[in-house]
């Protein structure tokens, strides 16, 4: 087998490991937030605010839900597992290694979609438990699933070659993810915002994502499905030509 | 013999703008024990950073194998093994696992990756460890692992990077046992270090870096010959009286302790003659210090030597 695909499986598997060994700091916390926000938003409140373009408001909120649980698992995944490697320099192992960059690459961020993904399967298990899923187009909801994990497995990426510090690791999905992806419209459709806002809303990236995955789910969707595609795929490929230009060009006293 | 390892006028620039290498150039041939000398600060990390892709060098050449690293640097990189000075394992991770990674890393399957990780922790005696996680290793245990993830992949080079700081000198015994062997047996062992002992005990030929240049390349008896001098330390007698006038440069440091310093013209045996003819009984005789540790401080200082 060539070594480069030997390699990508090593790091694969050692992530996946990880993951697993510490499986109530990774897949347990998302299981129990997405309940709680299915009992409170879609049990509790949900009955007073009606349905959304004729879905029942828990419905249009599943969807949101679930991409919001791959978004922030695949981006801390990576985060973490990359600083933390930094911070041991045990990345030094996979840097003087015969592996290539893209290898490196791919292999976190693979560990980064199936965190993400498997995190995001587990709350649309849980989400059975509250509201039929019936899905409206399979390709769709898997592609942008994988996409949006890649991306922000990519930006996670980023992040911790940047980051020099622990602090370094919260900031961006404290201040930036968290507050794009509360306003990307997963409690909300953003015909429901003033004009004002809803303009403001097309500025964040996060909203093509989840409309493209609602629309995937139940065939709902503020923005136009094609638009959103082009810009996640636009995206993607950017935050992984900055990933490989920077293990290139080194980063954090490393390659420098 | 053919070169392991060729370094051609290898320069490195630091964005800080410390010029860390001012043009290095030194040829390591295939099996040699060679070691990389020099203070702290002086380039040898930068050098070996370099040969394995952790640091960018700013211009020259460096050839591994016949392999340069600017064309393809994976494949150079093969066939290097590395012992960083730093721990550099995840500490959560058991030791065996740390080894295995390491060998998938270089391509090498996982059967065979746990073949050889079992001898290697039986070489490097910690096979009753190979469960646990690395961070619950002392200090000279985990140098041990280090030695043993660098050659699951076989290299035909390898570089230690002080490799026994901050090990006992027992462990550090065992380990110049291990390395001695592994260079008998055809490996190519780089290796910095502070320890002027382990260099003069191990190493064939050496090079000593100050100030990011090269100043001294040659083989170990050939430095030492260049040391004209050796420092004594004389355990006597009570002292009644001492020579003022001596052909000998003596110095008393206690009432029964002296210390003699012979030039390349005179013997030991003069000097003790000359003692013992002025009433002063030596009865113990005591190398003052190690001979190369001498002669680096005399060629890092700038001393005559």
């Amino acid at each position: 087998m060539n070594g480069q695909i030997i390699g990508l499986k090593t790091i694969v598997r050692r992530e996946v490991t990880r993951l697993i060994r510490i499986w109530r700091q990774t897949i347990l916390p998302p299981i129990i937030t997405s309940t709680l926000y299915f009992l409170i938003f879609g049990n509790f409140i949900g009955d007073r605010i009606g349905d959304i373009e004729n879905t029942s408001y828990l419905s249009f909120m599943v969807p949101g839900l679930i991409l919001m649980t791959v978004i922030t698992n695949s981006f801390t995944n990576v985060s973490s597992t990359v600083f933390g490697a930094k911070f041991q320099k045990s990345l030094e192992e996979l840097l003087v290694s015969p592996l290539k960059n893209t290898t490196i690459l791919t292999g976190y961020i693979l560990s980064g979609v199936i965190r993400g993904c498997m995190t995001g399967l587990m709350v649309s298990i849980v989400s059975l438990f509250f509201a039929p899923i019936h899905i409206y187009s399979y390709a769709i909801s898997i592609i942008s699933m994988l996409l949006t994990s890649i991306l922000f497995s990519l930006a996670g990426f980023i992040n911790a070659l940047y980051a020099k510090s622990f602090d370094d690791i919260s900031i961006l999905p404290t201040f930036i993810l968290t507050p794009l992806t509360y306003l990307g419209g997963v409690f909300y459709s953003v015909s429901l915002l003033p004009p004002l806002w809803q303009q403001i809303s097309y500025f964040n990236p996060v909203l093509y994502l989840i409309n493209l995955f609602r629309y995937g789910f139940i065939g709902i969707s503020d923005i136009n499905t094609s638009y959103s595609l082009i810009i996640l795929t636009i995206f993607t490929a950017l935050f992984w030509v900055l990933s490989l230009h920077l293990l290139k060009k080194g980063f954090a006293g490393y390659r420098t | 013999m053919s070169n392991a390892i060729e370094i051609k006028d290898l320069k490195k620039t630091y964005p800080n703008n410390i010029n860390a290498l001012k043009g290095i150039s030194l040829n390591i041939q295939n099996n040699d024990f060679y070691g990389l000398l020099g203070p702290n600060g002086a380039g040898k990390s930068t050098t070996i950073s370099i040969i394995v892709s952790l640091v960018k060098k700013s211009s020259g050449q460096v050839i591994i194998n016949g392999q340069d690293i600017d064309l393809d640097h994976s494949a150079a990189k093969q066939h290097i093994g590395i012992v960083p000075q730093e721990f550099n394992f995840n500490i959560f991770e058991p030791c065996q696992q740390i080894i295995i990674n390491q060998a998938g890393y270089y391509g090498v399957e996982r059967h065979i990756a746990e073949q050889r990780c079992d001898q290697l922790l039986s070489e490097v005696g910690l096979m009753d460890k190979k469960h646990l996680p690395a961070g619950s290793l002392s200090g000279g245990l985990k140098r041990r692992l280090m030695i043993a993830r660098a050659l699951i992949h076989q290299p035909s080079i390898l570089i230690l990077d002080e490799p026994t700081a901050g090990v006992d000198i027992s462990l550090r015994r065992q380990m110049w046992q291990i390395l001695k062997e592994k260079n008998q047996n055809g490996l190519t062992i780089i290796l910095t270090t502070h320890y002027l002992e382990e260099a003069e005990q191990l190493c064939e030929n050496i090079g000593i870096i100050n100030h990011g240049q090269l100043i001294e390349n040659t083989s170990k008896t050939g430095l030492l010959a260049q040391l004209n001098m050796e420092s004594y330390l004389l355990f006597c007698d009570p002292i009644e009286s001492f020579p003022q006038q001596s052909p000998f440069s003596i110095q008393q440091i206690t009432n029964n302790k002296l210390e003699a310093t012979l030039n390349s013209n005179q013997s030991i045996s003069e000097l003790i003659h000359y003692l013992t003819q002025h009433q002063i009984t030596i009865h113990r005789i005591q190398n003052k210090v190690n001979r190369l540790e001498e002669l680096f401080v005399n060629l890092t200082e700038g001393a005559p030597i």
